[in-house]
């Protein structure tokens, strides 16, 4: 009985919502005084392939009535262009549109899509140089490029084991400090790349929240799975969870990398090698730091090894031929969410459980110099990456 | 980190989509390594309700009748319209026009004429005319003098002086919206020959009618453009609104009948605007208020907002083709500014 009256109560408010929506659309052609103002149109260029032949832009348009796309021009000329599917462009469509244009390799060149309205939406490339083309070739190279600089470096900081074993209390405090310093930066990292991509997706998709909606929700998700395995009393859960988000990071990294690579910025690639391989090795470190007195075979090593270093090389493949920015924001925000529930269950398992040796070291001179060198040996190669 | 995919996202390989997928996204082979610079579609002449070429030879003269002294009345009805219009494919422009059209009517008398202008304003703000020529302050077309509101009209009159190749616009303000909306029209005054014994032949050659003036080919062209984002800079460019009209359709010309130019220049927040002519020199008349050229042998002409003149020029010795003319400031030039005369 009382069930039945909920579920009535449910759908008179169901109704008074709709019947809301109904008066406020019928004030909208009953009031000519109320109306909305026309509205501004969004375009949002979300890349642009070169060609040999010239410029293929993928646009999503953005605005309450649909969008006609009248002219293209490049460098302040109109330009003979094609659009694919043709016609007015409604809210959130997207379109391929191609301009043969005689390109100059190393300059800049400027698009700008002039509206049947006359709006302007004026986009730059920086430098131009012709997208590598997807061959087999291609993607085999770009796979040992992301086992070298991703796989490998973890691999060879995951050998620092032996040596951490010998380590005392103290210095395990330290390193497993070092790892939360190391996740935390992660963290920050990938929060900012998923805001720099997120703006430059459709504001349709709702900007900054493309990142923090699914930064939460996976946070969320993986706290409220992990309160329900916490029976686990070894750091081998702990390692695959480190592993795991460094795997993402390391996807997202891929993303970045295979991008620059896609445009020819070979003068950063050395740099790029060598700030990306000590990167990694400090992150092969940080996934073993949990498994110290343990004696974990050498297949789970392996296996944590692949899980934490081989998705650069996905990253790379995507990162070089496609991605769309609000898809790429919503992944930053889900590897940057998991990487926030894998600091949470570090300092869980081993500062909180009074079991632990390292209880109640949370704020320790040992683990706060921990912590701080995680982050600046993180900061420090990654400026060997971003010059 | 984060650089990369900035430019990746700008220039990035998207190789799926475009080479992939979309037939009609494929780059087409004719124009392979220049493509084609140009707007792509046609406008729609008769929902705009006028023709750029049209216009190019649609001299409004008026409705003549004598004064009891003798002198001719030459009588015209403008009205400003609001009137959306198509200046380059499927890109429209909220313009305000005088007759439903941009350039206006191009009113041509004779000098000495009387000009008796009666103007009717149906547009959404007040409007005016004010004409290039010699008349009273109380003819001027300003804020205040003549200035009609919507619904109401206003008579100008005055004497055709000095002969030349005028213009008119609205002088409401703000001046630069109100002209770059589209109020303005070319004011051509015919020379008298009888007051030009010296030069009479010269001046019978300009005069609309006579025979002489008929052997000429006489083309209006108003160099105009539109700044359809409204940020004070021009996306397109034409002479007689419509970007590109004559390169996608080019002048014809008769090589045998010289050509005369009455060019003015109404674009709006360039300073200058200008004329070169491929592959021949010409006559320059400034103002047109003289019947000898004021400079002889030019290929290029510049002129300030406002400023026009008359070109003459031949093709008698050439061999038939196409010969561009365009503006010389580039950028102009590639936002619809150029147009071919077809020599035959």
């Amino acid at each position: 009985m009382r069930s039945t009256k909920l579920w009535l109560y449910g759908l008179i408010l169901i109704a008074a919502v709709l019947s809301i929506l109904l008066v406020m659309r019928a004030l909208d052609t009953m009031l000519p005084g109320v109306q909305l103002p026309p509205a501004i149109g969004e375009l949002t260029v979300e890349r642009v392939d070169i060609v040999p032949e010239g410029f293929v832009a993928k646009i999503r348009a953005n605005s309450q009535e649909p969008m006609q796309i009248a002219q293209v021009m490049v460098d302040s000329a109109y330009w003979v262009f094609a659009q694919s599917p043709p016609g007015p462009l409604s809210r959130g469509a997207g379109a391929m549109v191609t301009i043969n244009f005689p390109w100059v390799a190393g300059d800049a060149h400027h698009l700008k899509f002039v509206t049947s309205v006359g709006e302007t939406f004026e986009h730059t490339i920086d430098i131009a140089l012709e997208t590598p083309s997807l061959s087999i070739r291609s993607l085999r190279n770009y796979a040992l490029l992301g086992i070298l600089v991703g796989l490998l470096p973890v691999a060879l900081g995951m050998l620092s084991f032996p040596i951490l074993n010998t380590l005392g209390t103290h210095g395990l405090e330290f390193i497993l400090a070092v790892t939360v310093g190391l996740l935390a930066y992660l963290f920050i990292d990938m929060t900012f790349d998923g805001l720099e991509i997120a703006a430059r997706a459709s504001s349709m998709f709702g900007g900054q929240l493309l990142v923090f909606v699914p930064l939460l929700l996976t946070l969320a998700a993986l706290q409220s799975l992990s309160q329900r395995s916490s029976s686990s009393d070894n750091g081998t859960r702990i390692a695959i969870l480190i592993a795991l988000g460094i795997g993402l990071h390391n996807l997202g990294e891929g993303l970045a990398i295979g991008a620059s690579f896609a445009v020819n910025k070979a003068a950063m690639g050395a740099f790029l090698v060598v700030g990306f391989t000590l990167h990694n090795i400090t992150e092969g470190v940080g996934i073993v730091a949990p498994l110290v007195n343990k004696k974990p075979r050498r297949r789970f090593l392996c296996l944590l090894a692949l899980i934490a270093g081989l998705p650069v090389v996905p990253g790379l493949w995507l990162g070089a031929y496609s991605f769309a920015p609000h898809w790429a924001a919503i992944y930053f925000g889900v590897g940057a969410g998991a990487i926030a529930q894998v600091v949470v269950e570090i300092d869980r398992f081993f500062r909180t459980r009074p079991d632990s040796q390292f209880a109640n070291t949370r704020f320790s001179h040992t683990s706060v110099a921990g912590y701080c060198a995680g982050v600046s040996l993180m900061y420090a190669t990654a400026l060997l990456i971003s010059v | 980190m984060i650089e990369w995919i900035k430019t990746s996202l700008t220039r990035r390989a998207l190789f799926g989509a475009a080479l992939a997928t979309g037939a009609s996204a494929k780059v087409s082979g004719n124009a392979k390594h220049h493509g084609k610079m140009t707007t792509v579609g046609v406008v729609d002449d008769v929902r705009n309700g006028f023709n750029p070429h049209e216009m190019l030879t649609d001299w409004d003269t008026g409705t003549a009748s004598k004064r009891t002294d003798g002198r001719t009345v030459r009588e015209f009805a403008i009205t400003a319209i609001d009137h959306e219009i198509e200046i380059a494919p499927n890109l429209h422009f909220a313009a305000w026009t005088y007759n439903g059209r941009v350039p206006g009517p191009t009113l041509r008398v004779t000098e000495g004429d009387i000009v008796r202008v009666e103007f009717t304003n149906h547009g959404s703000h007040a409007h005016n005319i004010h004409f290039h020529g010699i008349h009273s302050a109380a003819m001027d077309g300003l804020p205040g003098i003549g200035e009609v509101e919507p619904g109401e009209s206003f008579v100008y009159e005055f004497e055709a002086l000095p002969f030349g190749c005028h213009l008119y616009h609205c002088h409401s303000m703000p001046l630069s919206r109100h002209v770059h909306k589209g109020l303005y029209g070319a004011f051509i005054i015919d020379p008298d020959p009888a007051r030009h014994l010296e030069l009479e032949d010269v001046a019978r050659s300009r005069l609309l009618g006579s025979t002489e003036n008929g052997h000429w080919q006489e083309l209006l062209m108003v160099m105009n453009a539109f700044d359809v984002n409204f940020d004070e800079d021009n996306e397109v460019y034409a002479v007689n609104s419509i970007a590109h009209a004559f390169s996608k359709t080019p002048i014809k010309i008769d090589r045998k009948r010289p050509v005369r130019v009455y060019l003015i220049n109404l674009t709006e927040f360039d300073p200058i605007n200008s004329f070169h002519l491929h592959a021949n020199f010409f006559q320059y008349f400034d103002h047109g208020t003289t019947l000898t050229a004021t400079s002889t042998r030019i290929d290029t002409v510049m002129q300030c907002q406002g400023q026009r003149g008359i070109l003459e020029f031949s093709f008698a010795d050439h061999e038939p083709g196409k010969y561009m003319f365009h503006a010389h400031q580039t950028e102009f030039a590639e936002q619809g500014w150029t147009g071919f005369f077809d020599v035959t």
